[in-house]
């Protein structure tokens, strides 16, 4: 059997696998949630959420508002802003940190108190000194990935071979070159690793910064999925809560898979590692 | 030289020329001295092989060469032009002098055939039609037909060193300098890394500086054996190697070579001892 044949098999049976524990999973779940009617005892945690088979329905009612579209998205519309804010202020902060000793000296320190204070907690003085509602939501979502692409694009900039530098130096490469050619596709790797980091913490960020702040001016259908939830839970709608929940674990896995794949496009020499 | 070949075309330029090289390292007050007093002459078109116990200076030494780092004192010239002396302290980097690095400088971003362009398209002197062309015509030369796509990830080391010498060659340099380039590589890879770098050596023949500490290798492909002392590093002992040019491993097994063997060995391991004892002492 051929090493080929050998992974697609391990594969198969590695996804077969993972279907079937889906189907246990939602199982329990569905017995669980009606254990009072079924068994007249309700089980701990799983017998006061709602069945799957509810949430379906629930799930399948929403297809056709266009209020939980517009939920998903605001929600994504506010964490590729925040993301992409931060990939453009993180990525030349991060690199200038790292070949310049000066700046490093200067900024430095400054980021690292700032850093350890978690994005949530800057939600009411944000809401306080930025003009509206959208931006401080905004602002949160990104600083949710700032701090992440920043450190690993100083760190990744930083731990560059010298070798490079010096074979490129050897070689006749200007100042420019080496930054251009040596240091930049050097520390690619590290952008995407910082990028995929930092993507999570923005679904983070964002829920819960729309759950704070009431999903900024508009309310209602302009909140996101996180107002979605929160709304869900005040008016007793619980399947929606979990409808919402499952549409956010959705929306961060089609996020990472997209950064993975442009990641992918950006690194080609890493897949074969 | 006595055993260059003098019928073999040797080339004109390349020729080293050290001179009372010294290297004080001076981190932290406690001046650690690396290269004491060092002489050494290198005719254009030699391989000069270094040899000498693990931290013994002789990366210093390449490094001072190639402009990586500075000298405290002494000259260094490249035929009749200094490199680095008194007032110039470090020498400039430059395509004349190219090193093939112990763990590989490859960029791993670029294909193989980007890496052996890279140093033409910096000096941008040819087209980059021009550069291309080249490039993959010393590929074919070095047996690396079919890599030129690869990235240097996916081939194996011993292709990966081949790929770094034919860029190292693509710059014209007049002197390679090598750090123990085929120290990670197993016996069997060496030997055969070995006979390929001979090869490239005899279709184009520079001054090659090659920094090891394994003997066979140094006589297998040296004109000299340089042996330095442990640190600070000076040469102890020259020790010629009159097995003619063009070789091939069958030279392994010849007699003479067991003899420079053993002429070569007692003087390496003295070194290699007190470099031992010393760094016993240290710890």
């Amino acid at each position: 059997m051929t090493i080929n044949k050998f992974l697609s098999k391990l594969s198969g049976r590695a996804a077969l696998r993972g279907v079937i524990a889906i189907v246990i999973f939602i199982a329990i779940w569905e017995f669980g949630s009606r254990s009072l009617d079924l068994i007249g005892w309700r089980m701990p945690f799983v017998g006061l959420i709602p069945p799957p088979s509810d949430v379906l329905a629930s799930w399948t009612g929403l297809f056709m508002e266009p209020s939980y579209w517009q939920s998903w998205y605001m929600s994504f519309l506010r964490v590729f802003t925040g993301f992409i804010v931060a990939m453009i202020v993180g990525i030349p902060l991060g690199l200038y940190m790292a070949i310049n000793r000066t700046f490093y000296g200067i900024a430095f320190p400054s980021f690292e108190i700032l850093r350890p204070i978690p994005p949530l907690a800057w939600v009411p003085a944000s809401i306080i000194f930025w003009p509206t509602q959208e931006m401080s939501i905004a602002f949160v979502t990104f600083l949710g990935a700032f701090y992440t692409i920043v450190i690993n694009v100083l760190g990744g900039a930083s731990s560059i071979n010298r070798q490079y530098l010096q074979a490129a130096q050897s070689m006749g490469a200007s100042q420019r070159d080496i930054f251009r050619r040596i240091v930049l596709p050097a520390t690619l790797p590290s952008i995407v690793v910082g990028s995929a980091v930092g993507m999570g913490i923005t679904w983070e960020v964002v829920v819960a910064a729309e759950m704070i702040s009431g999903g900024g001016a508009g309310g209602g259908a302009s909140g996101g999925l996180g107002f979605f939830i929160w709304s869900s839970y005040v008016g007793g709608s619980y399947e929606q809560i979990i409808v919402g929940m499952i549409s956010i674990g959705i929306a961060g896995y089609i996020s990472s898979e997209l950064l993975r794949k442009l990641g992918g496009r950006f690194t080609p020499w890493l897949k074969t590692r | 030289m006595s055993t260059l070949e003098k019928n073999d075309s040797m080339p004109t330029t390349g020729a080293i020329r050290i001179e009372d090289v010294v290297k004080v390292y001076d981190p932290d007050g406690a001046a650690v001295m690396a290269v004491d007093h060092c002489s050494i002459d290198i005719p254009a078109g030699e391989i000069c092989m270094i040899v000498g116990p693990s931290g013994c200076g002789k990366t210093t030494l390449l490094n001072t060469i190639a402009g990586f780092h500075g000298l405290t004192s002494g000259h260094i010239y490249l035929d009749d032009e200094v490199l680095c002396g008194p007032g110039k302290e470090k020498a400039e980097p430059g395509s004349d002098r190219i090193v093939v690095f112990q763990n590989g400088a490859l960029f791993p971003w670029k294909t193989n055939l980007d890496n052996i362009a890279f140093g033409p398209m910096m000096e941008g002197k040819l087209s980059k039609a021009e550069i291309y062309d080249k490039a993959r015509r010393m590929m074919v030369d070095a047996g690396l037909e079919g890599t030129e796509d690869s990235y240097p990830g996916e081939v194996s080391s011993g292709l990966r060193r081949r790929v770094e010498i034919v860029r190292a060659l693509m710059n014209e340099p007049k002197v390679l300098l090598f750090d123990e380039p085929y120290r990670a590589l197993d016996s069997l890879t060496k030997s055969v890394m070995h006979e390929a770098l001979l090869d490239i050596y005899y279709k184009n023949k520079v001054t090659i500086f090659f920094i090891t500490h394994d003997l066979e290798e140094a006589i297998f492909l040296g004109h000299r054996l340089i042996i330095m002392s442990s640190r600070p590093c000076k040469p102890k002992k020259i020790v010629e190697v009159d097995i003619p040019h063009p070789r091939d491993y069958s030279v392994l097994t010849s007699p003479r070579f067991r003899e420079i063997m053993n002429e070569a060995k007692g003087v390496v391991n003295e070194e290699a001892r007190k470099a031992f004892e010393a760094g016993e002492k240290e710890g």
